[in-house]
């Protein structure tokens, strides 16, 4: 290892095909294939109705149309309801929706029927004609309504709750009741969505002659989508390759499989024998796919003179939609996160995990993180202000020390697995945050603003996030007899960067030049076994088993190396492709070994002519050794015992404005700590993605569905994702490495960092600026202004 | 219903004509990307808002997802895979903004990036040298779900930078020949 | 999202496509399609046919006059906002032509969009119908019958309703100039940059001396169609006067209390700007 590229800022290499416009996302697959069909589907204009009856007749005669498909038409596995993808105990009332809805709908956009035809506007006037008779029924819509549960969303769930969870650590009633001080809160969030500048995507092809169904998706799960492709179509796994090509965006939504399309669309392609291709739209994307956030808190809280956390006990109900094909991830996370760098003593929790007809909720990047940090720093910001002590008090006073790690919460995290934390440094996370954001010059701005007839505010909101969970993710490395190194690991890439952050991992533990390393994503041919990318885990999972398995090449280059050189193994190096005996002339290229490594019967070119059976081994032993195999390759998997726990702290400095209510971003800081850095440049990247996303869930985004159930704002002109106009002009960025020691790199995800503290951060900001509590997230100008009313009327002060 | 009317239409595509036969309701996203086959021009919204879709018309940033192909005859079109330079070689070099976007880590999943390339490589033509408000005007009506902006703004200012230099270059090369 | 079919006609004379449009009661002319499109696309609009005037010639002009009665501002059918905004000599006859336009959508939308297109969707919440009403302009239009103009207080019927007829074709508006000790101004508040405005305001103001003779607001957003209010008689309190006539109304991004209050905290302000700007012009010489 010569030039380290571990912890540099490499450039991209997937931007060459990006910049020059050759990237392949689902839509732009067999876009030349005559052959290629293309689907459109009929959703649910009602939030909650009975299917009376299905009138297709009209629609084979619109000229161009293939097919149409309705739940009448599935059979076997297809006719059964989707998986229920991660069951749990807690949830006795598990829900999930049908392919085709089957006699009920239970949310506008729910799937209806499916029309193939030449191309999408045929399908989608095909689709204008299919006429349904519904009975309608009184939509549940929101949290208040699901829980006064006047009416229910499905018949057989009483009182709309899917499940109810509660864990606690002590006894937080008791430690309350006991605590010197006692606080109240009543936190909302509102619904919003990851909105991927692409939506979902499939395309399916079945190659009659080999019997074998290729399905490529924009998924962040191949292996997921392949499975239950095979599942429900009654195929043998090994007849179907699902692979994931570039993805337009993910940040959760993509993880959800398989979506009806993702099912139907192998189905047409099968029936038809012809390639079928779906390309969801982007109203489709608001209506059909998932959204998430939606939570209310109820919070007592106990506490000493200090601030400290003597009990805390909050409950919560969920908003999870109208099915759940998640299960309970993103409550349970809300629910074991909200923690953060905090250690309460005693902790209870408990939440209901409600229906409404509504879109179905699975995680956004966060997943449920956002909620959780908004509960606790609108806890701790209060505590400060009740007993006027400085809100960056309050928290040191509260911080686990770094002492104290491994840290258990005896609590259970969404992976099945105990709640410890591994490593952290949260003192210093507050240290840097203050100087960066200049906590403590603060006072001196504010006055300097109000001398102008400016309001301004500050906010800070500290997290930690459980990144890289289980159950695992695996490498294959190939050294070829050219040199160049073919990698390959299952979970998918969406824009993070993982052909250039992994192949530095490559490049650095095999020693070979970075130009020489191909990584490949999300193709089960390559790499059957994955997990998929969520929940920050791709460096993490994938970034540790491609290190793992490129040791095990290496260890297997060096020993056949060692045996050309006939020199002892410990004293060879590998620099740039070649292994050499340090300190002497002595060397061969890793092309040669691996031709070596291969004892062959024909020779195809030069280099494999020095590998044929004449040229190599020892006539008298077998060519390959019985504890060996042909090939310079190495394969291995990464488990770990339990997720790494990442930190970080945000702070912001807003503006509002005495007349129009409007927020301004006046300074926005991050201190940030996912372990050690592969690439600082994608990190960064991930970081401001955050943030900015951020922005728009805590001041712009929002789901505004009105009473029956309607999204009104299901397009980009009016669900309100920030332009650059929207976001901060600079994100001031430091970074603490404190080092993972449950993984070889000592690394931490970063993917979800930015978006966790927003909602908590500028409320924080917003209420330090006007003076009033904000306890509801988002918050638009107009709200703002509602709210001055209302606290001017109930205060003297005016 | 009866078979659909087709209109021969050709269109001025990166200096290429392309021949096609579209609908007239087919937009012109589609035709470059379904009947052209340039599919580097992404589709994100379908009503305008995005700026994925943002191709060149006669040099002006235009959505194509707002044109109807048959509408687009008399226009020169510029997309994403037209704005690489020729320097010999098959695949061509990388323009001063496709540079800067590599350099700066202008984008991250790459699908909204076709239409900041061509708004801003528009964009510098008119103004070449942006100031950082001036550069985050430029990409104003452009949705980036990924990057937080913050990067595209420095590949714009960066782009400008690029583009000096070439200019100084020839500039210099113009001078010695004068000598 | 994708439109329903269609015919197509792509006319070369405006004769040809007056013939055509009054020939088919289904049809719908195209020339920006920066709001036809997408309304085509999602298929809450269906017409029979398109007729597509962007190779009519003749009608992407912007012209300025000086003298006459007809001093101001003439904008073809087919000339795009950018055109318009890009043009000195309509920013110096009638500057509120120029302030407006800036917040007309984004610039890649102003490149195509047309600015007499806008007019004629008649949106309540866009720019350009609400300064023409405040500008006292009005909008040339053309048919198989003839040719008429319809003043701006009588060209919107409602939301989304212009009073062209169904055969009519719209080829030039008229923004009529800025007297000599006028002025203008133009604020508004949207939720995102480039968004359409939750309250938008415009002023007209004349002056002589130190006294406002004449002050009229032109509002955006604030009720179903563009309207305009002579606040001279109540120069002490214009908000009050304005929201007398207006009829604000909740939607998803304010409440209708928020939006009259906008209305309270740009009234005043705008209007000080436009009799600023009276003020300032009023010293200067007309321009030749």
């Amino acid at each position: 290892m010569t030039t380290k590229l571990f912890g540099t800022k490499v450039p991209r290499v997937e931007d060459q095909r990006f910049l020059r416009g050759q990237g392949r996302y689902v839509d732009d697959l067999l876009h030349d294939d005559p052959r290629l069909l293309h689907a459109a589907v009929l959703r649910s204009p009602h939030a909650h109705a009975r299917i009376v009856d299905i009138d297709v007749a009209d629609v084979l005669d619109v000229d161009g149309v293939l097919a149409v498909w309705t739940y009448d038409d599935l059979t076997g596995p297809m006719a059964e309801p989707l998986p229920l993808l991660i069951p749990h105990p807690a949830l006795t009332h598990g829900r999930t929706q049908y392919a085709l809805a089957k006699d009920e709908v239970n949310y506008v956009g729910e799937a209806i029927a499916f029309v193939v035809a030449v191309d999408r506007y045929v399908a989608e006037d095909a689709v204008a004609r299919i006429r349904v008779d519904y009975e309608q029924l009184k939509p549940v819509v929101g949290i208040a309504a699901a829980r006064a549960a006047q009416r229910t969303v499905h018949d057989d769930v009483p009182d709309n709750v899917g499940a109810r969870l509660e864990q606690e650590n002590g006894d937080a009633r008791a430690a309350i009741a006991a605590a010197p001080h006692a606080l109240v809160l009543d936190l909302d969030i509102e619904r919003s969505a990851c909105t991927p500048m692409e939506g979902r995507g499939t395309v399916a092809r079945w190659d009659p002659d080999t019997s074998r169904l290729t399905v490529w998706s924009s998924t962040q799960t191949s292996t997921g989508v392949r499975g239950c492709v095979a599942a429900k179509l009654g195929l043998d796994l090994a007849k179907v390759d699902v692979i994931t090509p570039d993805v337009g965006g993910g940040f959760g939504v993509k993880v959800v499989h398989p979506w009806p399309e993702e099912l139907l669309v192998p189905l047409a392609a099968m029936t038809l024998g012809r390639p079928v291709k779906f390309t969801e739209d982007r109203r489709e994307h608001f209506i059909s796919s998932a959204h998430e956030r939606a939570q209310q808190h109820h919070v007592e809280v106990g506490f000493d003179d200090e601030g400290r956390l003597l009990g805390l006990d909050v409950e919560f109900w969920h908003d999870h939609g109208a099915y759940t094909p998640y299960g309970l991830i993103v409550p349970i996370i809300t629910s074991t996160q909200l923690l953060g760098p905090y250690k309460p003593q005693n902790y209870r929790v408990v939440f209901s995990s409600l229906y409404t007809n509504t879109v179905i909720v699975t995680p956004y990047r966060g997943a449920g993180r956002p909620q959780g940090c908004f509960v606790m720093e609108r806890t701790m910001d209060a505590i400060a202000a009740y007993l006027g002590k400085d809100r960056t008090e309050v928290r040191s006073a509260n911080f686990i020390q770094p002492d104290e790690f491994p840290y258990e919460h005896g609590l259970v995290f969404q992976d099945g697995r105990e709640l410890t934390y591994d490593s952290g440094d949260y003192p210093a996370s507050l240290a840097k945050l203050k100087e960066l954001v200049g906590w403590d010059e603060f006072e001196d701005f504010r006055a300097e603003m109000a001398a102008q007839g400016r309001k301004v505010g500050i906010g800070l909101a500290c997290y930690v996030e459980g990144t890289g969970v289980g159950p695992y993710e695996g490498a294959h490395v190939h050294i070829e007899t050219s040199g160049k190194v073919k990698v390959a690991t299952g979970l998918t890439t969406q824009g993070q960067g993982h052909q250039t952050a992994f192949a530095q991992i490559v490049a650095d533990t095999l020693g070979v030049r970075f130009e020489d390393v191909e990584i490949t994503t999300g193709d089960t041919r390559k790499m059957p076994y994955a997990v998929g990318t969520f929940a920050s885990r791709a460096a993490v999972m994938s970034g540790s088993a491609i290190h793992l398995a490129s040791l095990r090449a290496k260890e297997k280059a060096l020993r056949i190396a060692a045996e050309a050189l006939e020199a002892s193994e410990d004293d060879l190096e590998i620099v740039d492709g070649v292994v050499s005996v340090k300190g002497t002339d002595a060397k061969i290229d890793l092309g040669t070994v691996a031709v070596l490594s291969n004892p062959l019967r024909y020779a195809f070119d030069e280099a494999s002519k020095a590998a044929t059976q004449f040229s190599v081994g020892d006539p008298g032993k077998p060519p390959v050794d019985e504890d060996d195999e042909p090939g310079l390759e190495g394969k291995d998997f990464y488990s770990p015992p339990r997720s790494t726990f990442a930190s970080g702290m945000h702070a912001v400095i807003v503006e509002t404005d005495p007349d129009t209510a409007e927020i301004t971003i006046l300074k926005y800081a991050v201190v940030h700590d996912c372990g050690h850095l592969i690439n600082p440049m994608i990190v960064e990247g991930q970081i401001h993605g955050g943030v900015a996303q951020g922005v728009g869930g805590a001041l712009y985004e929002r789901m505004a569905y009105d009473e029956s159930g309607q999204l009104l704002n299901a397009s980009f002109m009016d669900f309100l994702m920030p332009y650059v106009t929207e976001v901060p002009t600079s994100i001031e960025i430091d970074h603490l490495e404190t080092p993972s020691p449950l993984n070889p790199l000592g690394i931490k995800g970063a993917g979800e960092a930015g978006v966790i503290p927003s909602a908590a951060v500028f409320a924080a900001a917003i209420e330090d600026a006007e003076g009033f509590p904000i306890t509801a997230m988002p918050i638009s100008p107009s709200e703002l202004y509602a709210l001055r009313l209302e606290h001017a009327d109930n205060s003297f002060a005016g | 219903m009866t078979t659909e009317q087709l209109h021969d239409v050709r269109l001025h595509v990166n200096g290429s004509v392309h021949e096609v036969q579209v609908p007239a309701r087919r937009l012109l996203s589609d035709a470059l990307r379904h009947d052209c086959g340039l599919t580097g021009t992404h589709v994100g919204c379908e009503h305008g808002v995005c700026g994925a879709c943002t191709i060149l018309v006669d040099g002006a940033p235009v959505r194509s997802c707002l044109m109807l192909a048959v509408s687009a005859v008399d226009s020169e079109i510029t997309t994403v895979e037209g704005l690489t330079e020729d320097d010999g070689t098959p695949q061509g070099r990388l323009s001063p903004v496709q540079q800067a976007f590599s350099d700066c880590h202008g984008l991250q999943c790459g699908f909204c990036t076709p239409g900041f390339l061509t708004t801003i490589t528009a964009g510098l033509r008119d103004n070449p040298d942006p100031s950082e408000e001036e550069a985050r005007e430029m990409i104003a009506g452009n949705l980036c779900r990924c990057t937080g902006y913050q990067n595209i703004v420095k590949s714009v200012l960066r782009a400008a930078e690029i583009q000096g230099e070439i200019q100084g270059e020839i500039q210099g090369e113009i001078e010695r020949e004068r000598g | 999202m994708k439109p329903a079919p269609f015919a197509y006609l792509r006319p070369a004379t405006l004769e040809e496509a007056l013939a055509a449009l009054a020939g088919e009661q289904g049809a719908k002319v195209l020339a920006g399609g920066q709001s036809l499109v997408p309304l085509l696309s999602m298929r809450l609009a269906a017409p029979s046919m398109l007729i597509d005037i962007n190779a009519l010639p003749d009608l992407g002009h912007v012209t300025t006059s000086h003298e006459g009665d007809a001093t101001g501002v003439r904008v073809g059918a087919l000339a795009r906002h950018a055109h318009v905004l890009a043009s000195d000599e309509a920013a110096e006859v009638q500057p509120l032509v120029r302030m407006a336009l800036s917040h007309v959508a984004h610039p890649t939308i102003r490149n195509r969009g047309t600015t007499v297109g806008s007019l004629v969707h008649a949106d309540a919440a866009a720019e350009m119908p609400m300064v023409l009403r405040l500008l006292e302009g009005s909008v040339d239009v053309a048919s198989v019958r003839g040719r008429r103009t319809i003043p701006a207080a009588e060209l919107f019927a409602g939301p989304l309703e212009s009073t062209l007829a169904h055969d009519e074709i719209a080829v030039e508006a008229f923004f009529p100039a800025l007297a000599p000790g006028a002025g203008v101004a133009f604020e508004e508040i949207a939720r995102r940059h480039g968004d359409y405005a939750l309250v938008g305001v415009a002023a007209h103001v004349e002056t002589d001396g130190d006294t406002v003779t004449r002050a009229r607001l032109g509002y955006l957003s604030v009720s179903d169609v563009p309207v305009v209010v002579d606040v001279t008689a109540a120069l002490d309190d214009p908000a009050s006067a304005a929201l007398a006539e207006l009829e604000p109304v909740d939607d998803i991004h304010a409440t209708a209390d928020y939006r009259a209050h906008l209305v309270r905290v740009l009234t005043p302000r705008v209007l000080a700007a436009a009799t600023d700007h009276a003020r300032s012009r009023a010293g200067e010489a007309i321009p030749s």
